[in-house]
Order: C-alpha cells, then sequence, then structure tokens
C-alpha cells in the first residue's frame, strides 16, 4: 500500500490505496455529473407527483394530473366514435346498393373497407388483394360466388363452407379419383380436355376421351364448355385463371382428391357496417360488377382519403 | 489415490442417476438432455480415471503465484462461444432477410435458433468473459490465490454444461417461454449449483486477500454475482410437470409473472452486461493505460447510486400494458434517474485516460476499450430515453430497441472483452507480446464499422416501423397493414445483415490472432506507428480572394 502521492500527468493527488498497481485519484466529482444526476431525482419526484406512483393499500396514488391510461384510450375511442358516428350510421341504414350509387358513402366505405381489409383479410388473400394458391384474386373479374356488390357481401357475412353457419356458401365437388369414380388414367384424360379448353394444351387423343368423361361428370356444375356457374360456386374452366393451378399435377390433385376451401364468415366477427365496408371495397378493387338493379359506376375512381372529409 | 476413487464413484453416480432419468424420461427433450449428462459423466470419469491434468494438454505450466488454469481455459471458452454466438446472430439475422433460410425444419426456425444466439453471446460468451476475468481479477487485486481451486474448476465445467443443456434445449424446443430465461427447470437447478459455487470461490478469494482494502472492480463483481443468483431463483420458480420431464409451469402468472419476468430480464441487463463488465474496464483500462483511476469518489457514488436505482427499472419493458400505471411510472422515473450513475462509469473510464490520450493513437487495445466506454455511454443514454412513455410509445416492439440492446451488446460488452482477451493472452500464457498488433487494429475497425452498420439501420428499421404501426389516416383508418411494415424494414434488415458479417469478420482476426499468440507466434509486421506528418504540408490555408 503507498502513501497519497501526487499524480505527476494531472497534478492531482492519490488516494493512496493500491491494488496489483492500480491507483486511485482523489478527483471530486465532476459537477455537471452530480447536478445533472439532481436535476433526474427532481424530475423524478414531480413526474411521481402528477402522475400515478404510490402504490397505497388497495389502490395507488392517482396523481394530480388524473392521468390513467385506461382513461386516455376511453377518451380517444369515444372521441373518434363521436367523431365517426354520422357517417358509420348512414352506412347502417344503407342498403349495399344504396351505397354503391351514393358517391359520398361509397368513398367512405371504400376507405374504411380497405382498413379493414388489411387487418383482417390480407393474411390470404395477400397486401394487393392479388390472392395466392388456394385465395382468389380479387381484382379480375372472375368470381366464383358472383362479383357484384350484394353477392360479395353475402360471401363475406356467411362465408365458405363455414362450419356450422346455415348460410354459408357451400358446394363439394366430389373426389373423382379418391372415391373411385373415375380411374387414373380417366383423370389424366379430363385433365388433358380441361387444359385444352383453357387454351394451355393441344388438342390430344386423350384430350378426346376426356370430353366425353367431362360432359358425363362435371359439365353438370362447370357447363358444358367449362364456363362454371355461379350458383354453386363451380370455377369457370376455359380460361387461364386458376385457384389451384393449371398444370398437369395440380389439376390431377384437384380432380383426384377435390379441394374444399374454406372462408370464415364475417357476419358474426365484425360489425355489420364494416362488414358493408369490405364488401364496397372489394367491389371496387376492379373486378366489381353491376348488380342487377342500379350499378354503380365501375369507372368512378377510388377517391383519395381526403376527399372524404 | 483415495481421492481419485472418491471421485471416480461421484461420477459413476451421477452417470447412474442420468441413466436413470433418461429411461423414465417422458419426452425426447428430457432423455436426450439426460444423455448428454451422462456423456460429461463419462468424461469425468475416463478424466479422473486415466489422471489427466487438463491443464498440461492445451496450456503452459502455471506460473506459480496466481491460480490461472480456469481463466486459460475461460479466454479459449470466451473466443469459441463468442465465435459461435455470433455466427448464429448473423444466420438469424439472415434469415429476417430472407425467409427460405429458415429452411422449412423445426430445428433450425428463427424462433428457436433466436434464443441460441442470445444466450450463446450474453451467457456464453459474455458469461465465460466474466468468470474468466474475475478470477483473474480478483486474485491480483487481492494477492491471493483462488479460494477452492477444485470448485473453482467445478464452476467452469458445470457452466459449460449448462450452456450445452441450455443450447440443445433451444434446438429441441425446450424452453419456458421467459426471454433470456429459456432453460428448464433442471438446467436452472444445475446453474443455481454452479452460482453459489461460483460465489464460494469468489468471496473465499476476497476474504483471503492480503490487501486492506476490495478494489471497486471486486464490488461491481460482486454486486454481479449475488444480484444475478438472486434474479436467477426467483424467477426461475417453477413446477415441474414430472421430475422426468423437460415441462414446468411457473408460479407468478399474468401480470406479476411479465413483471417478475422484466424484473429479471432488466437487471440480467443491469447487473450482467453493466456491473459485470464495468468490474472489468476497472481493473483493464488503468492496467492497460498504465494510469490510475480518475476518481475514488465517483467510483463509490456511482457504484451504489447504480446498483441501488437498477433494481427498480425493469416495469420500464411493460409500459402500456396490463401493469399498473403507478408501476409503470416507477419503471420510467428510476430508469431516468440511472442515467449519470451510469454515466459514471464511463467518466471514471474515459478520464482515467487523461495523462494518455496520445495512446489511443498507438496502441489498439486502448483503442478498443474507449470504444467499448463511447458505446456504453451512448446505449446508456439511449435506455433512460427510450424508458421515458412518450418515446416508449413510438419504439416499443420495434428493431430500435434490438438496435439499442447491440450498441450495447456489441460496442460495450463485445468490444471490452476483445480488449481484455488480448490484454491477458500473452500474460496468461506467458509470451512477450501478442501475435499481431495490427490484427487488433483491424479486428478494431471491421468491429466498429459492423456495429455502425447494425446500430443505425435498426434504429432507421425502428423508426419507420414504429410511424408506420401508429399512422392513422384522415379517417380514422390504419393506414399500413403489419406485412407492409415488414416490407419496409427489407432492406434495413440486409443492411443488418451486412452490419453482423463485418463484426464476425473482426472476431475472426481475433481468433487467428488468440490461436497463434498461443502457439508463440510472433507475426513479422511494422510497427504501429504515430501518423506520418509531413511539416511542409502543415501550414495554414491561404485565403483566396473571390
Amino acid at each position: 500500500m503507498s502513501k497519497p502521492r501526487l499524480d505527476d500527468a494531472t497534478g492531482v493527488e492519490t488516494v493512496g490505496h493500491e491494488w496489483d498497481g492500480i491507483e486511485e485519484l482523489n478527483n471530486p466529482l465532476p459537477r455537471w455529473w452530480l447536478w445533472s444526476f439532481y436535476a433526474c431525482i427532481v424530475f423524478a419526484i414531480g413526474y411521481s407527483v402528477v402522475y400515478p406512483a404510490i402504490p397505497m393499500l388497495d389502490t395507488a396514488t392517482a396523481g394530480t394530473f388524473g392521468w390513467s391510461s385506461r382513461g386516455d384510450l376511453d377518451k380517444e375511442m369515444k372521441a373518434e366514435s363521436v367523431r365517426t358516428a354520422a357517417m358509420r350510421s348512414e352506412l347502417d341504414q344503407a342498403s349495399i346498393e344504396q351505397i354503391a350509387t351514393d358517391p359520398r358513402l361509397r368513398r367512405a366505405a371504400i376507405d374504411g373497407g380497405r382498413a379493414a381489409f388489411k387487418v383482417n383479410c390480407i393474411q390470404c388473400h395477400g397486401n394487393g388483394a392479388a390472392g395466392s394458391v388456394g385465395y382468389p384474386n380479387l381484382n379480375d373479374d372472375d368470381w366464383l360466388w358472383g362479383g357484384d356488390a350484394a353477392a360479395i357481401h353475402q360471401t363475406l357475412v356467411n362465408g365458405i363452407r363455414q362450419p356450422g353457419d346455415d348460410a354459408t356458401r357451400m358446394s363439394m365437388m366430389p373426389a373423382f379419383g379418391r372415391d373411385g369414380i373415375l380411374t387414373a388414367p380417366q383423370v389424366q384424360d379430363v385433365v388433358s380436355h380441361v387444359r385444352l379448353i383453357a387454351g394451355e394444351e393441344k388438342p390430344s387423343a386423350s384430350a378426346q376421351r376426356g370430353a366425353e368423361l367431362f360432359t358425363a361428370n362435371c359439365a353438370v356444375c362447370h357447363g358444358a364448355n367449362g364456363e362454371g356457374s355461379r350458383a354453386v360456386g363451380a370455377p369457370k374452366l376455359n380460361d387461364a385463371i386458376w385457384l389451384y393451378g393449371g398444370d398437369r399435377k395440380a389439376l390431377t390433385q384437384t380432380i383426384t382428391n377435390a379441394r374444399y376451401g374454406v372462408m370464415p364468415s364475417w357476419g358474426n366477427r365484425l360489425d355489420p357496417v364494416t362488414v358493408k365496408m369490405l364488401a364496397t371495397y372489394v367491389h371496387s378493387l376492379g373486378g366489381g360488377e353491376a348488380a342487377p338493379a342500379p350499378a354503380a359506376d365501375p369507372a368512378a375512381p377510388v377517391a383519395p382519403v381526403a376527399a372524404a372529409q | 489415490m483415495e481421492s481419485a476413487l472418491k471421485r471416480s464413484g461421484l461420477w459413476l453416480a451421477g452417470l447412474l442417476i442420468a441413466v436413470l432419468a433418461c429411461a423414465a424420461a417422458v419426452d425426447t427433450g428430457f432423455a436426450i438432455h439426460m444423455g448428454i449428462v451422462g456423456f460429461a459423466c463419462i468424461i469425468g470419469l475416463i478424466v479422473t480415471l486415466r489422471g489427466l491434468d487438463m491443464s498440461r494438454a492445451i496450456l503452459s505450466p502455471d506460473q506459480g503465484r496466481y491460480d490461472d488454469d480456469v481463466i486459460r481455459w475461460g479466454v479459449i471458452a470466451t473466443v469459441f462461444w463468442g465465435m459461435a454466438g455470433f455466427l448464429v446472430g448473423l444466420v438469424i439475422a439472415l434469415q429476417l432477410a430472407l425467409p427460405v433460410l429458415n429452411l422449412g425444419l423445426e430445428w433450425t426456425a428463427f424462433g428457436r435458433l433466436r434464443p441460441l444466439h442470445t444466450s450463446a453471446v450474453i451467457f456464453a460468451f459474455g458469461g465465460n468473459a466474466l468468470i474468466a476475468t474475475s478470477f483473474y481479477v480478483v486474485q491480483r487485486t487481492c494477492r491471493a490465490r483462488l479460494a477452492f481451486p477444485g470448485l473453482a474448476r467445478f464452476v467452469f465445467w458445470g457452466y459449460q454444461l449448462f450452456i450445452v443443456l441450455a443450447a440443445t434445449g433451444y434446438l429441441l424446443g425446450i424452453t419456458q417461454a421467459k426471454e433470456y430465461a429459456e432453460p428448464e427447470w433442471y438446467v436452472d437447478i444445475w446453474l443455481t449449483i454452479v452460482w453459489v459455487a461460483y460465489l464460494a470461490v469468489f468471496v473465499g478469494t476476497i476474504i483471503k486477500r492480503t490487501e486492506p482494502h476490495i478494489y471497486v472492480a471486486n464490488w461491481f463483481y460482486l454486486s454481479f454475482i449475488i444480484t444475478v443468483a438472486m434474479l436467477h431463483i426467483v424467477n426461475n420458480l417453477n413446477w415441474p410437470v414430472s421430475f422426468v420431464g423437460s415441462r414446468s409451469f411457473p408460479v407468478f402468472a399474468g401480470v406479476q409473472g411479465a413483471l417478475v419476468q422484466w424484473w429479471y430480464g432488466h437487471n440480467a441487463v443491469g447487473f450482467f452486461l453493466t456491473a459485470g463488465f464495468l468490474a472489468m474496464m476497472y481493473y483493464f483500462v488503468p492496467k492497460q493505460a498504465e494510469r490510475p483511476i480518475f476518481s475514488y469518489r465517483l467510483s463509490i457514488i456511482h457504484f451504489w447510486a447504480l446498483i441501488f436505482l437498477y433494481i427498480w427499472a425493469g416495469p420500464h419493458h411493460l409500459h402500456y400494458t396490463a401493469l399498473p400505471d403507478w408501476a409503470q411510472t416507477l419503471g420510467m422515473v428510476f430508469s431516468v434517474m440511472l442515467w449519470m450513475p451510469s454515466w459514471g462509469g464511463m467518466i471514471n473510464g474515459l478520464m482515467t485516460l487523461n495523462g494518455a490520450w496520445d495512446k489511443v493513437r498507438t496502441d489498439p487495445i486502448i483503442r478498443m476499450m474507449v470504444m467499448a466506454l463511447a458505446f456504453y455511454g451512448m446505449s446508456t443514454f439511449e435506455g433512460p430515453m427510450m424508458s421515458i412513455k412518450s418515446v416508449n410509445s413510438l419504439s416499443h416492439y420495434t428493431d430500435w430497441t434490438i438496435g439499442h440492446v447491440h450498441s450495447g451488446a456489441l460496442g460495450w460488452n463485445g468490444m471490452i472483452t476483445f480488449a481484455c482477451v488480448y490484454y491477458m493472452v500473452p500474460r496468461l500464457w506467458a509470451k512477450p507480446r501478442l501475435y499481431s498488433l495490427r490484427m487488433v487494429n483491424w479486428h478494431f475497425w471491421l468491429a466498429t464499422v459492423g456495429i455502425v452498420f447494425y446500430a443505425s439501420s435498426m434504429w432507421v428499421a425502428g423508426i419507420t416501423q414504429g410511424l408506420m404501426w401508429r399512422e392513422y389516416g384522415a379517417d380514422g383508418y390504419l393506414v399500413n397493414s403489419f406485412a407492409e411494415t415488414v416490407l419496409a424494414l427489407k432492406p434495413m434488415y440486409f443492411l443488418r445483415a451486412f452490419g453482423g458479417l463485418l463484426f464476425l469478420s473482426g472476431a475472426v482476426v481475433m481468433t487467428v490472432n488468440v490461436w497463434r499468440t498461443i502457439l508463440g507466434h510472433q507475426r513479422d509486421e511494422a510497427p504501429m506507428r504515430d501518423a506520418a506528418f509531413d511539416p511542409a504540408k502543415d501550414r495554414p490555408i491561404v485565403a483566396v480572394a473571390a
């Protein structure tokens, strides 16, 4: 142990301790450090006075500002619901067709629908609603169950093959291969025919045989020329749009085992206004069809958000 | 001989228990883990029976004054686990940018590799560095050989077994799902035993010291060991589903469980990564700079302020959750008060260089230490700032937090550990110098640039993410879907991975350097010099008329 000595480089005295050659200078606490420390403590005390801070027996001090995180959220949610109440009640009372024809309601519905779509729908249908394997593209003209606003609305409310929903859209294509309705070579022939009418394969003997099988087994739902049927949600087959893929492997799989894609029914998950807004938004994406009744102008541009105000 | 017989008996007993537990196991993970324990017992048995002295195999003989065997193993373990941890870190950074790298296998999915990365760097790399340096420092500053040398060896090997059990457990999907406390109940019990042994060795050495006072580094080490023991035990109060199975349930549930978890999690940062590493700083910085500590008084005040305030700051991890408002307030104000006590360590470290600042230019090890302290100061400012509720409402759950953690972990913990390794290796293996000082310089720059890429890309990513999440349109609806916010971060994820690659490259350079130094090689290289100075060019700029 050494005695206190003056350090040459800094002119400061050491404390006089020494460990393995390490000494310590006797510098005071830097003033700026000390005062900053005090300032932080003062801030902490002040903050604890104005905000909830001190736990008591069964609750805590409320703080002089009377702030609470729940109260804060409550206030913001209330203010928001007051602000949107008028428009929501208008949307609630309007039918889906009326919304489609009223530009003001339609714009508001599309804005709300876009936001709801981002939270609830993009997981399957994708960010741009372009779908993916097994999940339909909502931007095109190919609709399984109908593309007018009311049809889309019904699909949203009741879903597709949603267990427990009596009004859900339901169709069951037989598993032709698995259930032995068609033999494996026959399935291949049907695949050839389907690819022929879709324009993806040249005529062949296999397609020729497939045509007969198609007429006997498939045409009842998919139509004589594969034009599909919205009444039973049978996809159109004579175009290049595929839900599960149009290559031989995917089609063989579809005809052999069938596919039973499910869309949840949103009627009991979201409030009616949000479902209406979603239907209007999906209808506006590009494939929306005119309703049997007076139609929305399909050329009406999607208004920017601010215009709704 | 008799003791060898006794020890063999112990190994056999351990082996028997492991085999029985393996046979009775109710799940595969537990069976595999007991297999690993049994394998460890067999290795122990063979070593005991053959009378192998592990220290002879890879290390130079002990120099007599201090018991450095365990420290030499610890330095090698630090470098090894560091490499493993950084490598897994790079892999998971790439997985975030390119999800295909998850390989579609459960064992290589991000969710399992992420705890492997965090535990490997914090507990394996950082923990071994802390154990090795604490044994190094406590002996030298107490002028005493390690107390309980056998127990010290048990601490080292027991800790490695803990690491192996934890790491393999993550890959097998064994986790209690608490961040930084993922290992299950039986691994927790094992770590508790090892940790108590560690405390005994450390305190025993302090008690038998031949110095009148206890050096400040040892205060920090002791607070780290004691507090981590307390945190570990309380946060792992679990009840096993089966005593031969790997599942357990925590005693605390709901918001109480969350509060205990973050009391643990935050103080793991505070006492493992801050107090423990400040202890390293307090010994190795003055030794390398050959200067006295700047202020004894500051070290006392900031030590007690730090350990008193840190323990209350955990609730800032639970802002805007079910945690009552009052607890959130206290978590925030204690974090704010923590700012200056944290900076006390930085001031004492940096100001110790008073009178030796020229070494920053000539000594890359000092440069590493200065950079470590600079990152320490930055992270300990950023931390209190992020704990302020209005800042936290933007930063929480975003990549900003990841950036903050890494500027601390890579910049502070990594850099100071590298500097300590470079300091200790030639001394521990009695070599005249490192294999190459220029390689230290390369390591310094690779690591520094890597950290800059990492931290700045995560700041940008985090703030982007926070702003996108909270963006509402004028109509009152959310503007962005979650997937859109992920897509926006993709370029930042690539930059982060690049930063990680640089940091890992630096560690590779260190591994080669340490390896060659241990082998006794010395690279033939031009010495590190002052910057070139040409007096002819050193003249004032002449003003030119416009």
